[in-house]
């Protein structure tokens, strides 16, 4: 592999990936606060519609929806997307609707009696949620969060079946030029690697400024210690 | 919806159920593969010297750290200039159960970790012998546990049965793409299949929760 190869291709194929990750990974985190919160909501059509939206984003196939917006959508509404945009909606509504289970699950693990505090101090809902559920829940949403980034990040690769230019798309372009598919798709699979593990680290540094946020010690809390 | 074809739907239908078929095929031996070997992978993580769990526990990472597709394209291009010649459906489901089986190898770990130590303690003071402690005490536990688990990777991994259209198996998305390459109509197929992917994967998931209500106390 040449030198040319690396700068034209599989560098800007890495920063392809990056700012999909990035992009997608705010997308799916504005939907699965949306949409998981709305799922605790008081009145049921709130709830039901947010479970439907669940439910079908997380019942098809990310490439089938990605396909179907490049596709299908600019034939119903007249406009087509940008591939980029077009990959990072499917892959943030469908990855949002995977959180948004995430965020549900950890507001209902907030001990009742919180939320009963919260009533009985005449807070509305909404302060509630940001004041005394939030606070509680996001710390144990990191963990969750982070396999989800990983899912993520795995996910992007599906974008060069659109021909969007990541690095997977830049190691097939490669393989064809040079022929040397287990060079090239060996290098491929160590970059992926190695950004899922810096995304991980970087996770387990949020886990530790959010939890030590709310008095938990994560290095005791694994040595077997309490709160 | 005004240029929706009911008669491109139904053109569409022959190709359809062939690709049902074959998807339905790939996750079966797919899930087969991924239950086995993650068996092993399980085992090589829970052994009691470190020179097994810790290749063991780098590889699995590296591969549940990377894309399924890169990985399809690694064997699909890679393993014929080792000689080996599998057909893409083969590959595929090869790609699919590697990839799948460090996730269900991590599901068998949590369930016996899930186990209290007691248990294990029991067995020992009863002086029962290894396979009466893993088959009679253990496993019964674990399993409640697993097979939810597992259920949900079948299901994770019937949706990415479509990523094995990038190696061109005749699976439902590789399907829409030919209609709609032969008929330039886009909107019917590609609706139908990604319609098709919630309704088999739906009524699982429901199942799912049931059997995980009923089975994990």
């Amino acid at each position: 592999m040449t030198a040319g190869l690396w700068q034209h291709w599989i560098l800007p194929g890495i920063w392809t990936t990056l700012q999909l990750t990035l992009y997608s990974a705010v997308l799916a985190t504005v939907v699965a606060f949306g949409i998981g919160m709305a799922r605790t909501h008081r009145l049921w059509i709130v709830r039901f519609l947010a479970g439907v939206y669940t439910e079908v984003f997380r019942g098809t196939s990310a490439l089938v929806l990605m396909f179907w917006l490049f596709f299908v959508v600019p034939g119903l509404i007249g406009w087509a997307f940008v591939p980029m945009w077009a990959a990072v909606l499917a892959l943030g509504l469908s990855y949002g609707a995977y959180g948004a289970e995430v965020v549900r699950g950890a507001l209902a693990s907030v001990t009742p009696a919180q939320r009963e505090a919260g009533i009985a101090l005449n807070f509305t809902p909404w302060q509630r949620m940001r004041l005394i559920l939030l606070p509680q829940a996001v710390p144990e949403m990191i963990p969750p969060f982070n396999n989800l980034l990983i899912e993520l990040l795995k996910g992007t690769a599906l974008v060069s079946l659109l021909g969007i230019g990541d690095v997977s798309f830049a190691a097939y372009l490669v393989r064809l030029a040079t022929q040397e598919s287990a060079q090239i798709y060996s290098i491929t699979l160590v970059i992926y690697f190695v950004i899922a593990f810096l995304l991980t680290r970087g996770m387990k540094v949020v886990e530790r400024r959010t939890k030590a946020g709310i008095g938990i010690d994560v290095k005791a809390q694994a040595a077997g210690g309490t709160r | 919806m005004s240029n929706w074809d009911w008669s491109a739907v139904a053109d569409f239908m022959p190709r359809f159920w062939d690709g049902v078929q074959l998807t339905l095929q790939i996750l079966a031996l797919g899930s087969l593969l991924s239950f086995s070997l993650g068996l092993v992978w399980a085992f090589g993580l829970l052994s009691a010297s470190r020179f097994v769990r810790w290749p063991v526990n780098v590889v699995t990472e590296f591969i549940r750290n990377t894309p399924l597709l890169v990985q399809l394209f690694f064997l699909f291009f890679v393993l014929p200039e080792f000689g080996v010649q599998f057909s893409a459906v083969t590959t595929g489901t090869v790609a699919i159960g590697l990839h799948y089986s460090t996730y269900t190898a991590q599901v068998y770990k949590a369930g016996i970790d899930a186990v209290p130590l007691g248990q294990w303690e029991a067995a020992t003071a009863l002086s029962l012998p290894r396979h009466r402690t893993w088959f009679a005490v253990i496993l019964p536990q674990a399993i409640r546990r697993i097979v939810p688990a597992l259920g949900n990777y079948v299901v994770s991994m019937l949706k990415d049965t479509p990523l094995l259209a990038g190696i061109s198996v005749l699976e439902l998305l590789q399907q829409a793409r030919l209609e709609s390459a032969a008929t330039f109509q886009y909107t019917e197929p590609l609706t139908v299949v990604g319609i098709a992917f919630i309704l088999i994967a739906y009524p699982a998931s429901l199942l799912l929760r049931v059997l995980e209500r009923r089975l994990v106390r």
